[in-house]
């Protein structure tokens, strides 16, 4: 079984820190994983990417043009990767920030108002983890203990106030049905 | 062992410098290596190292150069166009037999190129670098924790050999993160025991050293020449490392090095799904090129492949090792192009795959 998915958004949404923390997941699930940043140009205001695979066996490219899960939070890269998902595959779609729906009906969308849900409840900036949240329920990834080891693993020492703000996040995009 | 954690390729490399006892760090920066330097800054402080960002690639190579001459481990990094302002110091530490270690993470070039990973500095680093008859060892790593591993054995063979180990890299390499882990030893910055050449204090107790590459006298260099191919010829029995898979049946064996060597492995697997004999073929030291085991991998192949990132540098040596006895063909990305594993199957079905 390999999960292959590919982050996108702008810079300072926190793209490579929800790509982080699935790589990390899937890691503490005991799984082999790779995660691979944009590093251009894109990285400074424009949009940002971020391919991250989490497979049972040892991974070739870590470089993701055929995602099976999409995580998108942002119009630009809606449409420039909606069409690239693998058949059977997911979208989860930050409804708040992305105009417009997909017509492709063999794959999964999930408009997820990620950016709305975070503002409304007090997680400004938190839209990411509502989605990785949401991405983690979906393909049966949920052992608590396991997603809030990564979580812990990903927040560095200074900033571990933040752990249950994050925790928070994760569990409503878990809860969010629709 | 510790736990794995997730790293950088660059910041795997740099803590696995740290534990092989490297003391000084010179460097500046260029993407997509700066985590190197970035990360040492840190770290080097805290574990009695000298972390110094140079005025330029070429002061960073000449500070190597000192530093090495008083038989401290000490490494520098850069990217494509670094390295080529770096040619004349490397040259200079070979032919003072001075030990150290270079780091290039590839990028696109000529010129200032591009950004994104590439492998089109195949030639440049094997055959030398900068001028004159010498060879330095280069070592590619394929993976995270490859890149840690190999730093170790480049500061191991540049001491035993006492010439220059580079790890070539790329840009994909550098900036991926995968889990690596470190053993628990405590970090032991190295010195100058067992290096009686090194030119440091000594309190008048024994004769000075000189570090120099001038010899005005053509058989005085000629001699040091000659002793210095008698090392690379130990060095190239002895040293050669590669890894191959399901070559014994292949028909086509698919050779590539670095990250690379990832994206034809997994296309290796899909041939091999779909009923295609196919191998894969991975030297690790790009000098001393792995004559032997390539002979070996390709004896019942009927072609040979060489995928790289760049026009076609290490085809040639791989025509050279096996004396063209296999049809060779070639598949290529470059400019920062990454080669798709799809594309890498197509050409081996091109190439009879399917036959």
């Amino acid at each position: 079984m390999t999960n292959e998915f590919l982050l996108a958004g702008f810079g300072g949404q926190g793209i490579l820190f929800a790509g982080k923390l699935l790589a990390y997941v899937g890691l503490y699930a005991g799984k082999e994983v790779s995660w691979l940043p944009s590093y251009g140009p894109e990285m400074r205001g424009g949009t940002c990417n971020c391919s991250v695979t989490v497979s049972d066996l040892p991974i070739g490219s870590p470089l993701i043009l055929n995602p099976t899960q999409l995580l998108v939070m942002n119009t630009p890269s809606f449409d420039k990767f909606i069409g690239a998902v693998k058949p059977d595959g997911m979208a989860f779609i930050d409804s708040t920030l992305v105009e417009g729906t997909s017509d492709r009906t063999d794959i999964k969308c999930f408009y997820v108002p990620a950016t709305g849900l975070a503002n409304e409840n007090g997680l400004k900036g938190m839209a990411n983890i509502i989605l990785a949240g949401k991405l983690l329920k979906e393909i049966g990834l949920t052992d608590e203990a396991v997603i809030e080891k990564a979580m812990k693993k990903c927040i560095p020492p200074k900033k571990a106030d933040k752990l249950e703000s994050n925790m928070k996040a994760l569990r409503l995009g878990m809860d969010y049905e629709g | 062992m510790a736990e794995k954690s997730l790293m950088k390729g660059n910041e795997a490399l740099a803590e696995a410098a740290l534990r092989a006892g490297c003391k000084c760090f010179f460097g500046y920066p260029i993407t997509p290596q700066t985590e190197i330097a970035a990360y040492l800054s840190k770290r080097m402080p805290k574990v009695g190292g000298v972390f110094l960002q140079a005025e330029s690639e070429v002061a960073a190579i000449n500070m190597v150069y000192g530093c090495a001459g008083s038989g401290i481990r000490c490494m520098t990094s850069s990217s494509s166009p670094g390295i080529s302002l770096k040619s004349e110091g490397i040259s200079y530490i070979a032919g003072a037999d001075l030990p150290c270690v270079i780091i290039d993470v590839m990028r696109g070039g000529p010129g200032l190129g591009g950004i994104q990973p590439s492998q089109a500095d195949y030639y440049q680093i094997t055959k030398g670098v900068g001028h004159g008859d010498y060879h330095i060892i280069v070592l590619a790593p394929s993976t995270v924790q490859e890149m840690a591993d190999c730093v170790t054995r480049a500061f191991d063979l540049a001491d035993k050999y006492r010439m220059p180990a580079v790890v070539l890299a790329d840009g994909l390499l550098g900036q991926m993160m995968e889990p690596v882990a470190f053993d628990d030893a405590e970090i032991v910055m190295s010195d100058a025991s067992n290096k009686p050449w090194a030119a440091n204090g000594h309190g008048n107790k024994r004769k000075h050293n000189i570090i120099n590459s001038l010899y005005l006298q053509a058989p005085e260099l000629e001699q040091t020449i000659r002793d210095r191919y008698q090392r690379y010829a130990e060095i190239e029995k002895t040293e050669t490392k590669a890894v191959a898979d399901y070559c014994d049946d292949a028909d086509i064996v698919v050779v590539a090095y670095g990250s690379t060597a990832r994206l034809a492995k997994s296309a290796v697997d899909e041939a091999r799904k779909q009923g295609i004999k196919a191998g894969a073929f991975r030297p690790v030291t790009l000098y001393p090129f792995p004559v032997n085991e390539i002979n070996a991998a390709v004896k019942n192949a009927k072609k040979v492949l060489v995928v790289e990132m760049s026009m076609g540098q290490m085809v040639d040596d791989v025509k050279l090792a096996i004396n063209c006895s296999k049809p060779v063909e070639f598949f290529g990305r470059t400019g920062g192009v990454i080669p798709a594993p799809a594309e890498i199957l197509a050409k081996i079905k091109e190439m009879g795959g399917n036959d």
